[in-house]
């Protein structure tokens, strides 16, 4: 039988308007991020890698995100567990606030952490006696990519956890597993795949944390330079070799981003077709 | 009978870790979401309603203002179309390279804004490659309004995307089957089938690239050449602010981006919220 939009006609020029433009305005930014990079040659190219300050840049970034996955992964379950199995006032508030940090523009992220724990904040002047100073440094860094990547992994198991529904979690507990045992050996294994995806997004997000970052870094090179930060500098700097070097670095975590999310996809699709 | 005690003993905890997974969470969300925004209040409380009024309302910030509102609008009726022309095409057709534009989609939410954002800036440049086909026609991307538009289309396209593809994948067939074996053409059974279906999710995902456009920032200042009055966006104006330590100035302005994407936020929330009841007959 046929569909709305099945005549051959119109089915060709539809998929051909939209192959054309995603090639036009997604792909080739892609390509020209690697062109970019690679245009004088490999060897340029790690230079511009191997450089300390690069180095240094991709070190911290990578610090970053392996403290906030944990962070983020924590709360995602907690919330996730929360607000899908057990049903109590203010559910729905719960569920609102935690999309705060996709409303909020970066860098108003970045101001009101400054605000607050910067040396002129009640909490920051308060530090600041005991010679602590968070902002423009690296905790500073991890406030708020923290603040900026917390709703990612409670928004993959929310609506994965609501559908399953909490049947064979009831059915642990009453047959007598303790609370640990059943997360364990029912809860976790059910959305292990949807708890992955999450942290992959986190990290992506976290590596590649710009507009909140930049405003409460202060963006020393070799200190409190993310890769994102560094890749600023560089290009103000005119040496878009280098900035495109970094970049392309960025864009493989993207890469590698997408690729685990078609394969998980791929994944969930077969074994529903072979369960 | 005892299947009736159990019963409510289930809806009451038989599960373990309301406690601790409340704890956590509303320990996580104060601390993390809202003690921060005290620090925004703090700053403000400081000001008189006139002072405060005079900042936001500024010539320069007042600019800021439409630009970033305008350019938002034009890229998030751009993603409409282009959202939907997407979705319809990966829902609806098998063609080779589907998987592969499928993943692409994701592409702006992977990709870190500043690499997007160089990246941009570097293709509409007079000398890039696209800047060197669009130049000699006498259209200008990079350092103009379009360029920002461009930006925010590129970040938010996603949205759209993501949100209209589900509903078309939940649509019967038996739908565009009855409007077609009633005569329907196919523009006809589109608009008068189709569409009354998607609209609310379309509205949605537009509703969302708009309010991820308004507070975008690393994809768009490489591109926008940041001219005070004339491509200078409102989240620049803040960092400006911040940057010439006006602290005061930076928290009431952020006041303004603050409330208007929150309470966008809250509209799109309501509006989802009802059309899922209704989708789903009474059941939220």
């Amino acid at each position: 039988m046929r569909r709305i939009g099945d005549a051959p006609l119109i089915r060709r020029l539809l998929i051909g308007a939209a192959l054309v433009l995603s090639a036009l305005f997604l792909l080739l930014p892609l390509v020209a991020i690697f062109a970019q990079a690679f245009s004088q040659g490999m060897l340029v190219f790690w230079e511009n890698v191997s450089n300390t300050f690069t180095l240094h840049a991709i070190g911290l970034t990578l610090m970053i995100a392996l403290l906030t996955i944990p962070v983020c992964l924590v709360f995602g379950v907690a919330l996730a567990w929360l607000v899908t199995r057990f049903s109590f006032p203010g559910r729905r508030i719960l569920q609102t606030l935690i999309d705060i940090p996709f409303a909020v523009s970066p860098v108003v992220a970045g101001l009101i952490y400054l605000l607050l724990y910067g040396r002129n904040g009640w909490i920051g002047s308060w530090l600041d006696s005991y010679d602590i100073q968070l902002m423009f440094s690296w905790p500073g860094i991890l406030m708020v990519t923290i603040f900026v990547t917390c709703p990612f992994v409670a928004r993959e198991l929310i609506p994965l956890m609501q559908a399953q529904g909490s049947r064979e979690e009831e059915a642990a507990v009453t047959l007598g597993a303790s609370g640990w045992t059943m997360f364990r050996r029912v809860t976790l294994p059910n959305i292990r795949w949807a708890l992955l995806y999450g942290v992959i997004l986190t990290n992506a997000r976290a590596v590649g944390e710009f507009g909140a970052v930049s405003v409460v870094s202060g963006a020393i090179r070799g200190k409190t330079n993310t890769l994102p930060l560094h890749l600023e500098q560089l290009y103000q700097d005119y040496n878009a070799v280098g900035a495109f070097a970094c970049a392309a670095l960025l864009a493989l975590i993207a890469l590698l981003t997408l690729a685990a999310k078609a394969g998980l996809e791929w994944r969930a699709a077969h074994q529903e077709a072979f369960a | 009978m005892s299947q009736l005690a159990f019963r409510r003993s289930g809806s009451t905890h038989v599960l373990p870790g309301f406690g601790l997974s409340m704890g956590i969470s509303v320990l996580f969300i104060s601390l993390v979401l809202l003690l921060p925004l005290t620090g925004l209040f703090g700053q403000l409380a400081g000001l008189s309603f006139a002072e405060y009024w005079a900042i936001i309302t500024e010539g320069r910030v007042v600019a800021s203002y439409m630009v970033t509102i305008g350019a938002a609008a034009v890229a998030a009726l751009v993603n409409a179309v282009f959202g939907l022309l997407l979705a319809w095409v990966l829902v609806r057709y098998e063609f080779p390279g589907r998987r592969l534009l499928d993943a692409l989609m994701d592409l702006p939410f992977a990709l870190p804004t500043a690499v997007a954002g160089i990246t941009l800036a570097t293709m509409y440049a007079s000398s890039g490659w696209m800047g060197r086909l669009l130049e000699p026609l006498g259209f200008q991307v990079a350092y103009t309004w379009v360029g920002i538009a461009l930006a925010m289309a590129f970040t938010s396209i996603p949205f759209v995307v993501r949100t209209v593809q589900p509903v078309l994948e939940d649509l019967p067939a038996e739908v565009d089957e009855a409007a077609m074996t009633l005569g329907a053409t196919d523009g006809v059974g589109f608009r008068r089938v189709i569409l009354p279906h998607i609209w609310p999710a379309l509205v949605t995902g537009t509703g969302l690239a708009f309010v991820r456009s308004l507070g975008e920032f690393g994809a768009i200042i490489f591109i926008a050449g940041n001219m005070p009055y004339e491509t200078e966006i409102t989240a620049l104006m803040i960092f400006v602010k911040l940057q010439e330590y006006d602290y005061v100035g930076a928290s009431a302005i952020a006041s303004v981006v603050l409330f208007v994407s929150l309470t966008l936020l809250l509209v799109i929330n309501i509006w989802q919220g009802r059309f899922i009841r209704r989708l789903h007959g009474g059941k939220g």
